[in-house]
């Protein structure tokens, strides 16, 4: 079979359009076009059921019931809602937040902006494998903490979250568990039920489904969860979010959230047997490659490795049919190097070497034999360029040397 | 990020890399940069003690493309030139025939840098005054 160039291993960032989402939404552009709170007329019904429609396929998806969806442009968006909603609406009740530091900047700075405004925010620290200790969490409830925002599945490392434990944690404690779901919900069984989670953010752009449009699941019962809106308006979803349903988008999130479901114990076998061969590939031919976070308790679909000696972006470049990405400095708007991995202790050295690769539906044993080749001819070129390896191969010691920067 | 050709081609093509024999005494050896920032360069010349004239030099680099370039290119730049020419050469001037963004002007710094470690290594082993030992240190 021939390989089709360039090929796409970054489904972390995005994933394209299944057709059959492609096609389910069509219809919904120049013939069924209507404003599904129109409610006066036919154009306005058959976009409610659509929507409505839709909004069961999502909560079917996450073992929700279809009142407790509510529809967003987006999982930053979502996690904005989330935060922002609870911390304004129990305010009275307290004014501390738990989080952890490998969190998505759309929970990260959402939280910093809370500071700002006079609330408390705990960063809990992350183990080496990059997933939070549930002492330190426990520890770090108080009678003022109102939320724990902990996210399901990382999206640089894949690393999965204790989530179940935390959900009974915070059942305890009587406290509202959020989790940003966006690498996980698709991916990995997610059940809002089993693991005890109040708040959940989905994205449908991470699952095969359009960029533009999200969800965030807010439970209903045991306990209720109560949100002040951050976007106000004509008080669409409830209340909570008001805005125009993207009706279109929101069709294509329902059938890539039904397709996930139907074929997901399938689509996880098959995208694992291809991480493991990705990574056995790769790591059988180099030496000094390191897995970034558990390898037990990540998804299946994601492999992080840093190439020791060989700096992030000068491997990107060399393989430039292939795109995944880099926690490499030279790679990020700001010149920083990955801090998640700063968090699980990796030095930022390994830091500039690392990349992520994501797996996806439509990727093929062909293509995860050419990009190991790729991988492996690539880091072994740029090793003759390096001048750290030659001085390791010396048997220098260069954490111990004193590096004249510019 | 779209690199210029000349970056591509000084990536896929470098020039004169390799190592020297850093214990030869008209061999200077210039390392600068730290794995920690993401860019270290190891740039040698062979220069010949009674001309001057860099007669040979080698680079290894850990960096990104960029960085490959700017010290593929200086290693290109100085060949054949003397001492006091190949000091005369500005980052400014890799910058614009690489065509470097701004986000990547500091590679081209570390390859000015670079070049100057190696000649005040050479001057430092052929017992020449350290004045310029400080040059590669006082860039920010």
């Amino acid at each position: 079979m021939a390989i089709k160039l360039p090929i796409y291993f970054d489904n972390h960032a995005t994933t394209p359009v299944d057709p059959r989402v492609v096609d389910a939404m069509l219809p919904y552009f120049n013939d069924k076009f209507g404003n599904a709170a129109s409610r006066n007329h036919a154009f306005g019904w058959a976009a409610e059921e659509a929507v409505e429609n839709a909004r069961a396929q999502v909560a079917q998806l996450i073992g929700a019931t279809p009142k407790e969806i509510v529809f967003t442009s987006g999982a930053t968006e979502s996690d904005n809602l989330a935060i922002k909603g609870v911390a304004e609406m129990y305010r009275e009740k307290g004014n501390h937040i738990i989080t952890q530091v490998t969190e998505h900047k759309a929970i990260l700075d959402t939280c910093k902006r809370l500071e700002k405004e006079g609330f408390e925010v705990t960063y809990l620290p992350v183990e080496k494998d990059g997933r939070i200790n549930l002492d330190d969490l426990r520890r770090a409830i108080t009678p003022k903490t109102i939320l724990i925002t902990i996210m399901y599945a990382n999206n640089e490392i894949g690393v999965v979250q204790p989530v179940a434990e935390i959900g009974k944690i915070a059942k305890e404690k009587g406290v509202f568990f959020h989790s940003d779901g966006v690498q996980a919900v698709g991916k990995i069984p997610v059940d809002v039920q089993k693991d005890g989670i109040d708040l959940l953010s989905i994205s449908a752009h991470k699952l095969y489904g359009p960029k533009g449009v999200g969800a965030l699941y807010v439970r209903r019962k045991n306990p209720r969860v109560q949100l002040t809106a951050i976007i106000d308006g004509g008080g669409h979803e409830r209340g909570m979010r008001s805005g125009t349903l993207n009706v279109a988008g929101i069709v294509g999130f329902g059938k890539a959230c039904e397709l996930c479901r139907e074929e997901m114990t399938e689509e996880t076998a098959k995208l694992r047997a291809l991480r493991d061969r990705l990574k056995e590939s790769i790591m059988s031919k180099l030496d000094e490659t390191f897995i970034n976070g558990s390898m037990e308790h990540r998804l299946p679909h994601n492999i992080n490795i840093s190439f020791a000696y060989v700096e992030g972006e000068s491997l990107l470049m060399g393989i430039n049919d292939i795109a995944v990405s880099s926690g490499s400095a030279c790679t990020s708007a700001t010149l920083e190097p990955s801090y998640v991995l700063k968090a699980l202790g990796v030095g930022e050295d390994l830091a500039h070497t690392s990349i992520r690769f994501g797996l996806g539906r439509f990727n093929t044993a062909e293509e995860v034999d050419y990009v190991a080749s790729r991988v492996v001819e690539t880091v072994s070129r740029l090793r003759e360029l390096s001048p750290l390896y030659e001085m390791a191969k010396e048997g220098m010691d260069l954490s111990k040397m004193n590096w004249k920067t510019a | 990020m779209a690199y210029s050709d000349k970056v591509i081609d000084h990536y896929n093509n470098p020039r004169n890399v390799g190592s020297l024999d850093k214990k030869d005494a008209n061999v200077g050896t210039g390392l600068v940069g730290a794995p920690e920032c993401g860019d270290v360069m190891k740039l040698q010349m062979k220069i010949n003690p009674s001309t001057r004239v860099i007669e040979e030099a080698k680079f290894k680099t850990f960096g990104c493309g960029s960085a490959i370039a700017s010290s593929s290119l200086a290693t290109e730049w100085v060949r054949g030139k003397t001492v006091e020419e190949a000091l005369a050469i500005k980052n400014t001037d890799i910058v614009r025939e690489l065509s470097l963004p701004p986000v990547k002007i500091h590679c081209s710094v570390l390859a000015e840098d670079a070049i100057k470690a190696a000649i005040s290594d050479w001057k430092h082993k052929a017992g020449e005054d350290a004045k310029t030992a400080d040059a590669s240190a006082s860039h920010s």
